[in-house]
């Protein structure tokens, strides 16, 4: 069953449109993660979605029903915010069961709730205490047990870990998903880290500009990018981008890639791209994952298509698991990832990989995929 | 680098010989200063304290001879105030309490909810509504007495008619319900200005989580914003408090005789231009005019300070 459905979403502010129509579904039990960069739109989206802000045209529905004129508290929601926004005057169990006060629900019932709710967080032992007494982590477990305490239909997740530290970040990123998994719960979470969209998402949709770029599984984003922006947006370090050109070579499609000072890379057209929307005038895009770039020794063994190619090592950047070798080609930087006990040095020439597999063509002038 | 390493750092810069000498001049500017300042205040208290013959034979800052209360006792209960029949300050001193708690709690309430609207329930125009107001923060009290006068006549008009129809005012006319009408309306533009501010910075997530919540506009106000505005609360009414109470230009106005507030009865008591000046009498009753505020500002004062500073630095 659909748990939320928007259709030809728009949000104008004067002049300025925030939200271009923006059309996206989300079926029960699924985590739909809104990611881009700042000022794409995905908060003014989750503020609409929360009844926080209007809408200037199209539809919201949750569970089916039409929430454009509802107010917040009336859409079977909850919310997590950036800052918790936890209010500072009330115990943690105060916080918990606010909402339900304003509903009017008696007291038993109330602490009854709150009792189920901090015993799943594990923050039994905070009920008395004040927000201003609590350190980040536990915050963030507050906010999620004011959430949680509601049993909304859709919970709404806006950057809730921005501001922990690293390592918390990381903690509380599998406290989510575990608590998506255990309660099976709908929720849409909006983020800028396209590693928190990777991990937790069973749907990932990339805006820019208002307008959504890509929706799909977080595999389909990484591996199958609709357009040169999700490429570069989703992956860390990003896809690598390098200009190519389409050649004819005892009548196959080839793509070549130009290099100063050694010999042109001739690759074969990557499976999956369809040979006839191939640009006219041969301008491609050539783009390929750090991972899908290797030594020829260490390339993946079952990829079918593999092509070898001799470049001068630039940088080696050792990052613990693996090393990041950069190379460049084509008048660009490419970046390689490669097991940590990798032989390359700096300034040393070395054959490397690429899994052909894995690679994907953009058309320059639209962006698009191939 | 924060103040404290700023503080402790300072003398390893400066020779020690240059930070005695400034230290000596820093407490010597201090005291001095503080002499001045304190020395009509030990005046006063020394005179109340005084028997009249030595008032008005001895020496200004001699101190008192035989103590006695009595200046004290005569100005709270027994003194004449000016032509009026009534006996002593105490009268005065009930009229200001009268006035100054609710002009001070309704501009201070109206205040905090004129701060909420404007910074958190934005609508079209509320730049304009609130330059507005601020330009009500420097409007001269002298130019707005005449059509104040004219606008509390005709309270007082549908007063006397209430008399006739119900036999009770209502509080239409009343000189204390009129000076807290007064005070209400001039004061809201400082208060709205003092919660505006504070209001600015107070974060927007907590309302839309009420809001999230289902809680009313109301339920938001008296919930999450006001128990989170003590500091601005306090400012807003050590303010209010000190400007209402000391007012004379309003009180002598528009409440006269018995309903004159204290500071009008002060000046009535001390220009009195018959019979002996009892300067013993007028120094009790201008220290306990002046008490009130002096409270007021000892009972919050740690909050008077905190509250300016609010929002200035971040953390």
């Amino acid at each position: 069953m659909t748990a939320l459905e928007i259709s030809a979403l728009r949000k104008r502010y004067g002049a300025l449109e925030i939200l271009k129509g923006i059309d996206l579904t989300l079926e029960e039990g699924g985590f739909l993660v809104l990611v881009g960069p700042s000022g794409c739109g995905k908060s003014t989206l989750l503020n609409t979605i929360a009844g926080l802000d209007s809408v200037t045209s199209g539809e919201i529905r949750i569970g089916g029903q039409i929430v454009n004129g509802l107010h917040p508290s009336k859409r079977d929601i909850a919310m997590v915010f950036q800052s918790y926004a936890l209010y500072p005057n009330m115990s943690v169990a105060q916080n918990i069961t606010f909402g339900m006060e304003m509903r009017g629900i008696p007291k038993p019932e109330r602490d009854k709730a709150v009792a189920e709710v901090a015993k799943k967080l594990q923050i039994e032992h905070l009920l008395a205490r004040r927000p201003s007494q609590l350190s980040g982590g536990q915050r963030q477990r507050v906010a999620m047990g004011r959430a949680l305490v509601r049993k909304p239909s859709v919970f709404l997740f806006d950057e809730p870990l921005s501001n922990l530290d690293a390592k918390l970040r990381v903690d509380m990123r599998v406290e989510i998903k575990r608590l998506h998994q255990t309660t099976n719960s709908t929720i849409v979470y909006v983020t800028h880290d396209q590693i928190e969209a990777m991990t937790l998402a069973t749907k990932i949709a990339v805006l820019k500009d208002g307008e959504v770029q890509q929706v799909g599984t977080p595999a389909q984003i990484y591996d199958e990018p609709a357009n040169l922006f999700v490429a570069d947006f989703m992956g860390s370090p990003a896809m690598n981008l390098i200009d190519g050109t389409v050649i004819r070579q005892g009548g196959e499609t080839m793509i070549r890639l130009d290099r100063r000072e050694h010999p042109p890379i001739v690759l074969p057209v990557p499976a999956g791209v369809v040979a006839d929307r191939l640009p006219a005038d041969g301008k491609v895009i050539f783009g390929i994952r750090p991972e899908a770039v290797n030594d020829s020794e260490s390339i993946d063994r079952k990829a079918k298509s593999v092509s070898k190619f001799e470049a001068n090592v630039e940088i080696v950047e050792p990052a613990g698991a693996d090393t990041f070798v950069v190379i460049h080609v084509a008048g660009k930087e490419l970046t390689a990832r490669m097991r940590s006990d990798t032989s390359v040095r700096v300034g040393e020439s070395h054959t490397f990989a690429f899994n052909l597999d894995k690679a994907v063509l953009f058309d320059p002038a639209t962006s698009a995929r191939i | 680098m924060s103040a404290a390493d700023l503080i402790t750092s300072a003398p390893d810069r400066e020779p020690a010989r240059h930070s005695l000498l400034t230290r000596i001049v820093i407490y010597g500017l201090l005291v001095i200063f503080a002499f001045v300042y304190l020395i009509p205040l030990v005046v006063m208290v020394m005179t109340s304290l005084k028997p009249l013959d030595e008032v008005t034979g001895g020496n200004m800052f001699a101190l008192p001879q035989h103590l006695t209360l009595e200046p004290w006792i005569k100005a709270w209960g027994e003194a004449r105030i000016g032509v009026s029949d009534t006996a002593g300050i105490y009268g005065y001193f009930l009229n200001s309490i009268k006035m100054v708690v609710p002009a001070v709690l309704i501009s201070t309430v109206l205040g905090a909810l004129n701060g909420f609207v404007l910074t958190k329930w934005r609508f079209p125009g509320h730049k304009i509504v609130f330059g507005m107001m601020l330009f009500a923060c420097f409007i001269p009290f002298q130019s707005v007495i005449i059509p104040m006068a004219v606008i509390l006549g005709g309270l007082g008009d549908i007063g006397r008619s209430l008399i006739d129809l119900t036999g009770y005012s209502f509080g239409f006319g009343s000189p204390t319900v009129n000076l807290v009408i007064v005070h209400v309306i001039y004061g809201l533009g400082f208060t709205t200005l003092f919660f505006r501010n504070y209001y600015e910075i107070f974060p927007t997530e907590l309302i839309k989580a009420a809001m999230i919540d289902g809680a009313s506009f109301f339920q938001i106000f008296r919930r999450i914003l006001l128990p989170n505005s003590t500091p601005i609360f306090i400012v807003t009414v050590i303010y209010q408090f000190t400007n209402i109470w000391n007012d004379f230009l309003f009180g002598s106005t528009f409440a006269a005789g018995d309903q004159a507030p204290m500071t009008v009865a002060l000046n009535n008591l001390v220009n009195t231009s018959t019979g002996v000046v009892e300067y013993n009498v007028n120094m009790a009753a201008a220290i306990i005019a002046a008490a009130p505020t002096l409270f007021v500002y000892i009972v919050g004062g740690r909050y008077f300070v905190r509250g300016l500073m609010a929002g200035a630095v971040k953390g």
